[in-house]
């Protein structure tokens, strides 16, 4: 079975419960959102999908990609990756130099693969760049990038366009969706903003706010 | 898991050499001593150190410059933070100050004993002018009986590193919002700062005054140069009977040393007491409303008070400097007659073997520190959890329990395993105070790093030591060599762990400064401290510039 499946999840803090029964399968390249007020789980939602997870939170269920179950696997073995509403472009590196992080080890003709990823963003010759002197949405674009340079076979998105404004929300999520889908990369997005939702198209969850 | 077991042996590399010493000091303070032939346990030991003749003057001068000191430290670095908060001063205070932190104490005390000195600068400066005196005066500035040169030399170390604190503490209390709120209300700066910051703000600092507190109650190189010499501090009569070699005084020294730990226990307790009745006397002012507008008027004093402390610094080492390149310089000159590199010269022969052992165990020392903590605290970061206040306390101990107090049963120990004077030894001594450092330093930069960019890189299939080697490390770089040369530093001035752990064998410049001293020749005793002075600088130089060039195409990390 092919996808990102989430079954029967349920995380919990001491006797406080984020997120109480929590099952959905996502086909790939489906875009699906959770939405909820703050503090509703759902940023430990994705934390349990891809093991991060703080160790405070007890946690129970199961996560299954493409069939084979994760929960037990470290992040680095879960092949899932993630975006922040912060780019979080690692600023001791160049621009290249962070794509190149996220590209595999035994990736050959690693400059042409950066280079490639460059272009597909807009940013064709900034691999010597310094991060700090990009814009937000540049930066944000070389972030999706890097996540997509490590091959992940599912995506998590931590509200990515929070930081936005207006004009270029619509446009980077337009870029980031096409990317997604253009994979086949089953997608979750945790999200404040129903026009993300709208414009993703897929399965719409509100988390109940136990707190 | 192998990096779990790492907290644990940093714990056991630099508790158990304080345990193990303590338990070495005390046995033979109560008569335990078969290598000695002392087997009959009991107080009498006690007795014979109560009979020498000074002690009570000696522990009394002891009590009376531990706690000038300490209270004239924290006034002064209490004062100039209500006096400057919100001032650009208070922002460059931290780079001003950690220069000045780095020169080794011994330095600068033999810098201010020539700047008080009756042939020193002060007079040389109004001299003949203004006094008259073409020769030197007949009175005692150095090592006067009361101790007073001894707290002034203490003062000047010991304002700054308590300042750097509670610069340090501001930003874990929401200081700025604080001052805001109660200046809105209509209090002066001076009266908001006391009033608002302080009662939040001492909690924070308890620890590093109580460090200041134990090392004045016990300093021996500060005290060898500055303080007087009968009697001298309990802790330097504990060095002169340890060091005796007819080992007559051998178990009275230990004696003394053990009486050191009461001294110092006994003097935090009462520090503690006197925190309780200045709290419970001051509860009641905290809220009368007064606006303290009158208060005010002292502000310039405390700001003045600090830029002269920083400016008797600078001083101290300058003349150490012109010291030694001075080839003539006789009272009543205020500058050198005739200059030379001579001095230099003839004292590199001498000069090679302290300063390599100096920089050999300082590299050492806090290279294994940074391994350590760094061990450590990836351990914290990937468990998730934060050590506690007890590991503070811990880390702290070597910094409380006064150094005579185990040091000399720990050298005791190591001459019993035929280790004594090893440069190996040398180094575990100079860790046992680097670390503690070290770990202060990196550990709130290193919890502060966002945790986020170790979970990407994880997403991003890093395994942890990837992440380790290739993320937190660069990230945290700065803060990494910060430590580093504070932790050089700290190698650099340790005096007593030196004349102890190398057992007469090994010697630094700091010792080499301290024993000079007494000599008198001023022209090689500038030599020595001078370069003892250069080094933490240059460790200090050498981290910052060292990120700077590195991530000089890397804004994000200015």
């Amino acid at each position: 079975m092919s996808g990102l499946q989430f079954e029967h999840v349920r995380l919990a803090a001491g006797p406080r419960v984020l997120v109480a029964d929590f099952s959905l399968g996502i086909a790939p390249g489906e875009i699906a959102t959770v939405m909820g007020a703050s503090g509703a789980g759902k940023s430990s939602l994705l934390a349990y999908a891809c093991g991060t997870l703080a160790p405070g939170l007890a946690a129970s269920g199961s996560v299954r990609l493409d069939g084979i179950e994760i929960s037990g696997l470290p992040p680095e073995r879960r092949r899932i990756g993630i975006l922040f509403q912060d780019d979080l472009l690692f600023p001791h590196l160049s621009v290249g130099a962070n794509l190149g992080f996220g590209l595999r080890a035994e990736t050959k003709d690693r400059r042409a693969r950066i280079e490639e990823a460059l272009a597909a963003a807009g940013l064709a010759g900034f691999a010597a760049r310094d991060p700090a002197t990009l814009s937000g949405g540049q930066r944000q674009r070389v972030a999706l990038m890097r996540a997509l340079l490590a091959e992940p076979a599912a995506i998590l998105l931590d509200e990515p366009f929070g930081k936005l404004d207006a004009d270029l929300r619509a446009q980077m999520r337009e870029f980031v969706f096409a990317h997604v889908r253009e994979r086949k990369l089953p997608c979750l997005m945790v999200t404040h903003d129903s026009q993300d939702a709208d414009a993703a198209g897929g399965v719409l969850r509100t988390l109940e706010n136990f707190a | 898991m192998a990096l779990g077991v790492v907290p644990y042996l940093t714990l056991a590399l630099f508790l158990g050499p304080v345990a193990a010493g303590l338990v070495f000091t005390l046995l033979p303070a109560f008569g335990y001593l078969p290598a000695l032939g002392a087997t009959q346990i009991g107080a009498h030991v006690f007795a014979r150190l109560f009979d020498q003749p000074g002690l009570t003057g000696s522990v009394a001068l002891t009590l009376g410059t531990g706690f000038a000191a300490s209270l004239l430290s924290l006034g002064i670095a209490v004062g100039f933070c209500a006096a400057a908060h919100g001032r650009p001063i208070f922002r460059s205070a931290e780079r001003l100050l950690a220069p000045l932190l780095a020169t080794p104490h011994a330095a600068i005390a033999l810098g201010f004993a020539f700047l008080i000195a009756p042939s020193g600068w002060l007079v040389r400066f109004v001299s003949p002018e203004l006094t008259g005196w073409t020769r030197p005066p007949d009175f005692a500035s150095v090592g006067d009986a009361a101790g007073i040169s001894l707290v002034l030399g203490l003062v000047l170390k010991e304002v700054p590193y308590l300042l750097l604190m509670a610069v340090a503490a501001h930003g874990q209390i929401a200081a700025t919002a604080t001052m805001a709120t109660a200046r809105t209300l209509g209090y002066s700066p001076f009266a908001a700062w006391f009033k608002a910051i302080l009662p939040q703000l001492y909690p924070q600092i308890r620890l590093p005054i109580y460090a200041v507190l134990a090392f004045s109650l016990s300093t021996v190189d500060v005290a060898l140069i500055l303080g007087p010499s009968n009697p001298p501090p309990l802790a330097v009569l504990a060095v002169r009977w340890a060091n005796d070699p007819l080992l007559d005084l051998f178990l009275p020294a230990m004696a003394a040393a053990s009486l050191q730990l009461l001294l110092v226990g006994g003097g935090i307790g009462l520090w503690r007491l006197g925190e309780a009745a200045v709290a419970r006397v001051a509860r009641p002012w905290l809220a009368d409303g007064a606006r303290g507008a009158a208060l005010e008027r002292t502000a310039p004093v405390a700001r003045a008070a600090l830029i002269a402390i920083a400016a008797i610094n600078a001083v101290c080492i300058a003349a150490m400097a012109l010291w030694s390149v001075a080839a003539a310089w006789r009272f009543p000159h205020a500058l050198p007659e005739r200059w030379s590199f001579d001095n230099w010269t003839r004292a590199a022969g001498r000069l090679a073997e302290p300063a390599a052992t100096t920089l050999s165990v300082a590299a050492a020392a806090t290279a294994a520190a940074l391994v350590l903590v760094c061990l450590c605290l990836e351990n914290e970061q990937r468990r998730q959890r934060a050590a506690g206040p007890s590991a503070l306390w811990a880390l702290y101990l070597p910094l409380l329990v006064p150094q005579i107090s185990f040091l000399l049963g720990a050298q005791s120990l190591l001459v019993r395993l035929g280790w004594d004077g090893t440069w190996g030894a040398l180094v575990w001594f100079h860790l046992l105070f680097v670390l503690p450092y070290v770990f202060l330093v990196l550990a709130d930069p290193w919890r502060a790093l966002d945790p986020r960019y170790a979970k990407l890189a994880a997403c991003l299939g890093a395994a942890p030591w990837r992440v380790f080697f290739t993320v937190r490390l660069p990230l945290l770089l700065r803060p990494i060599l910060v430590a580093a040369a504070v932790g050089f530093a700290v190698s650099v001035g340790l005096y007593l762990p030196t004349v102890l752990g190398g057992g007469g064998r090994l010697t630094s410049l700091a010792t080499e400064a301290v024993s000079l001293a007494s000599g008198g020749d001023r022209r090689i005793v500038g030599v020595y401290a001078f370069l003892q002075a250069m080094l933490p600088l240059l460790a200090y130089g050498l981290a910052l510039a060292v990120p700077a060039l590195l991530f000089r195409h890397r804004r994000g990390l200015r």
